[in-house]
């Protein structure tokens, strides 16, 4: 049956009464772009697979439909993943997932763009496809199907999404997408064959078809190598970059209902110097830019006029690591104070200097103060880089409580490399030592928040030859720590086991993993990464049926000289610098912030063309005097 | 000063609950940079109140919002800034200036009404009416509690159908504090799915001053 946006319209009419917080499905909402669909040449869908208080909260997907819609040749709209009870409704009254501003069938659209931050959102995207009437493998479609590539931190090792997606974008997305439209435009008058456009892609800096190469292994089941089906694909494909952050986006679309992040949201800066082993972000998001003070301020101002948002949110990986994080503070306080304005500074370091600057920002305190020393040890935290002293944590604990908050929230993470329970119990002992001295400043209603999450190895990182913990070692852990975090001021949270099995085998997943993905979604996995319908028995029965087994992606410990199944994807960080890291972590040895002394982690080699054109405060790598190659020299030979 | 706004909220917005439509107003005054008044304290809130809760997914061609300004600043010019600031879904019909001391419009307030369009033919429907207001009484359960529905029903009636040839009834139902009707609750109770209708609030009542 041919669909329209008005017989989805009618229909919709009938069900959005009859399901649960329609308003995720409407669309219209302030700052949308509507165009008109029938002048536009090029259509892009931009998808969140998971629901919509989650997509709206994204970055990624408000500064792409930004881009593409300031186009005059092209227009974006959006789609989410239904919640079930909106899926059935859908496909109860046969209606297709649609976007939300005009209510295209997405099989109308000329290219869909998945946002793929994370790996358990890799059942959705196939969900979405099927429920678009879209071929869910890449070869059973043709120029009669939209174009699907697929963006995010998961993409680095997109190898187990390999057959469902045409082409996969490595790395950042502001200037990629525009060349991905032009390409496709000229594709398209052209009027050439699909696999021509493929091929074009392909030879776009940062984009990667899987298509064009087949996967070898070794009779072990660990991978061999990657080989070239044309020989023009470039191998390896290096992740792209923008030289300098363009100015944040400001005209944010501003939801009828509430969302996880319903604020400005501004980055400050993108990467981090710090080096921690276990941050994928860390390693990926490399090298670190800025965004001058003015920049952000006036960003500030156009956004709040444009939007009307009560909360900014200043994101960075470290912020108190941007260089003029003070300055930042007192600018935004002077100007903003009278405004009724909340301002949230996430991701502090663990030094007085962020009580300092979240005491410059906050009126209200009631959401407490957030610390991640991810580890309670001084040895675990030279094993995980994240080189800390006991005693700065309680300095750093006891200057928040002095300064009025009530309530800390501790991050850490079990199942670190070569972890004992003497490590686990510290994470308690850490805990009550901090509840101490709250109870000191603030009498009963000091508060300790324990987030206790598990440890994942992932790709591109120096853990990535590391095993993951197996689901007892893990429930002996949790254990301790629920016995020994309880009673008043003190509360613990943590992750099913099962849940982070899923995360470990998908992050380090090869193509044969692709096989049960599509096995458990065919059974009924989607929202895996919601704890009410995440179903564990589904990925085993999917694993059973393929022949593979989940201990090989997720406990093997892997050899130091063993080849990976992400390596052709390049961070541009050399597997030595990694290898290296690695080593010293097994020695408990540290690494110091970068910004202090260059590592040659294998970004400024790569980029050396990009830093000598963008000098100064914009990287925090250190400046390129001499050329030596041109970056297109570097591309062809970068290894 | 203190202002009045009807309007009519309608299309997407009319599956906005009610702290979501206020902070849809606090957004609008905050764009169009006119000096809503907060609340003082650590966490200041806006002085701003919506007349009547709205049930999600109705239309209304009259909802209240009672809002405190920090100056006086005339009402044409209220009217300019937040028109130009305004949501897709909420259309301004008046403005008017009411006396800083006066009670808040929830206590005023006795009756509403509504038009119910039926999107599937209904033949019983004038029988179904009739049956409701004869009974003496109908017993129904609203959140686990008994309770009276037929006294909550000060009027309902046939009205011309729609230019679609669907059938529409008006109806006018006791809402005061502890005493709301409900108007889908009414449809339930003709033997008619509410899901399959389209509820408009056409008038809030308030106690003459």
């Amino acid at each position: 049956m041919e669909h329209s946006p008005q017989s989805i319209q009618a229909k919709l009419e009938r069900i959005l009464p009859t399901v649960q917080k329609p308003g995720r499905y409407t669309g219209g909402e302030y700052n949308q772009v509507l165009k008109d669909w029938g002048k536009i040449p090029i259509k892009v869908a931009l998808i969140f697979p998971d629901l919509y208080e989650l997509g709206m909260s994204n970055l990624g997907i408000a500064i792409l439909y930004d881009i593409i819609n300031q186009r005059q040749d092209a227009l974006a709209e959006r789609a989410f993943s239904p919640w079930t009870d909106m899926e059935a409704a859908l496909r109860e009254s046969d209606i297709p997932l649609y976007s939300l501003e005009s209510k295209h069938p997405l099989s109308d659209f000329d290219i869909i763009g998945f946002s793929l931050p994370y790996e358990s959102l890799f059942t959705n995207t196939i969900n979405a496809l099927d429920l678009s009437g879209i071929p869910i493998f890449s070869a059973d479609r043709n120029h009669n199907h939209p174009l699907i590539i697929a963006g995010g931190h998961a993409t680095f090792n997109p190898e187990p999404m390999h057959p469902f997606i045409d082409a996969f974008v490595i790395g950042e997305g502001e200037e990629v997408i525009e060349e991905i439209i032009d390409t496709f435009k000229a594709w398209r008058i052209k009027g050439a064959q699909r696999s021509e456009l493929l091929l074009e892609l392909s030879q776009i800096w940062g984009m990667y078809v899987p298509s064009l190469y087949d996967a070898h292994y070794h009779p072990d089941g660990t991978f061999s190598h990657l080989e070239k089906r044309d020989s023009s694909a470039p191998l390896p494909i290096i992740k792209r970059i923008v030289a300098k952050l363009p100015p944040p986006t400001t005209n944010l679309i501003v939801p009828y209902i509430d969302t996880v992040h319903n604020r400005v949201p501004i980055e400050i800066m993108r990467g981090c110097t710090r080096g921690c082993r276990f941050c994928h972000a860390g390693m990926i998001m490399r090298p670190v830019r800025e965004r001058p003070v003015e920049e952000i301020v006036q960003a500030i101002h156009k956004s709040l006029e444009a939007t009307g948002f009560e909360e900014v949110g200043l994101l960075s990986l470290s912020s108190s690591d941007y260089t003029h994080a003070l300055e930042l503070v007192q600018r935004v306080r002077d100007e903003f104070h009278d405004r009724h304005l909340s301002i949230s500074l996430p991701s502090m370091r663990i030094e007085s200097f962020s009580v300092k600057l979240m005491d410059a920002l906050a009126e209200d305190r009631k959401g407490g103060f957030t610390l991640a020393p991810e580890a309670a040890t001084e040895r675990m935290r030279n094993i995980i880089n994240k080189p800390v002293s006991t005693q700065q944590l309680l300095d750093t604990a006891q200057a928040i409580f002095d300064h009025g908050w009530t309530k800390i929230k501790l991050y850490f993470m079990i199942g670190h490399p070569r972890e004992t329970m003497e490590d686990v119990q510290a994470i308690a002992d850490l805990c009550k030592a901090v509840l101490k001295i709250g109870r000191r400043e603030v009498g009963n209603r000091a508060k300790v928040i324990a987030g206790v999450s598990t440890f994942i190895p992932k790709p591109h990182t120096p853990f990535q030859w590391v095993p993951c913990d197996t689901i007892e070692q893990i429930e002996a852990k949790q254990e301790l720590l629920r016995r020994e975090l309880r009673g008043n001021g003190l509360k613990l949270n943590w992750n099913a086991p099962q849940e982070t099995m899923m995360e470990a085998w998908l992050s380090r997943g090869d193509r044969r993993m692709a096989e049960v993905v599509y096995l458990a979604w065919q059974r009924g996995a989607k929202f895996d990464a919601w704890h009410e319908h995440f179903r564990y028995d589904l990925w085993l029965e999917a694993f059973e049926a393929v022949d593979l087994k989940p201990e090989f992606y997720t406990h093997r410990k892997r050899l130091i000289d063993e080849t990976f199944p992400w390596e052709h994807l390049s961070t541009t960080i050399r597997k030595k610098y990694l290898t290296e890291d690695y080593l010293m972590s097994l020695e408990g040895l540290t690494r110091v912030d970068c910004r202090q002394r260059c590592f040659a982690c294998g970004i400024l080699p790569t980029f050396n063309e990009l830093r000598r054109a963008n000098p100064g405060d914009v990287w925090q790598c250190p400046e390129v005097k001499s050329k030596k190659l041109s970056t297109k020299e570097i591309l062809l030979q970068a290894k | 000063m203190r202002i009045q706004i009807t309007f009519r909220k309608t299309n997407a917005m009319r599956f906005t609950g009610h702290l979501d439509l206020l902070r849809a107003w606090e957004r609008t005054f905050r764009r169009s940079g006119l000096p809503l008044a907060y609340s003082q304290g650590f966490n200041p809130r806006p002085k701003m109140s919506l007349s009547s809760a709205l049930p999600l997914g109705f239309i209304s061609d009259f909802e209240l919002l009672d809002a405190h300004m920090e100056s006086e600043i005339p009402l044409e010019e209220i009217m300019v800034d937040l028109e130009r600031s305004l949501p897709p879904g909420i259309e301004i019909r008046q403005i008017i200036e009411v006396d800083r001391h006066a009670p808040p419009l929830q206590k005023l307030l006795i009756a509403a009404e509504y038009q119910v369009t039926f999107l599937d033919p209904f033949p019983q429907i004038v029988a179904r009416i009739e049956k409701i207001i004869e009974a003496e009484e109908l017993p129904r359960i609203r959140r686990n509690k008994p309770y009276n529905l037929r006294p909550l029903i000060e009027e309902l009636q046939l009205i011309p159908n729609d230019k679609d040839g669907r059938q529409r009834l008006k109806m006018r139902l006791t809402a005061r504090e502890g005493a709301t009707g409900r108007p889908d609750e009414v449809v339930d109770q003709m033997g008619y799915d509410p899901q399959a209708t389209l509820i408009i609030r056409t008038r809030l009542i308030f106690i003459e001053q």
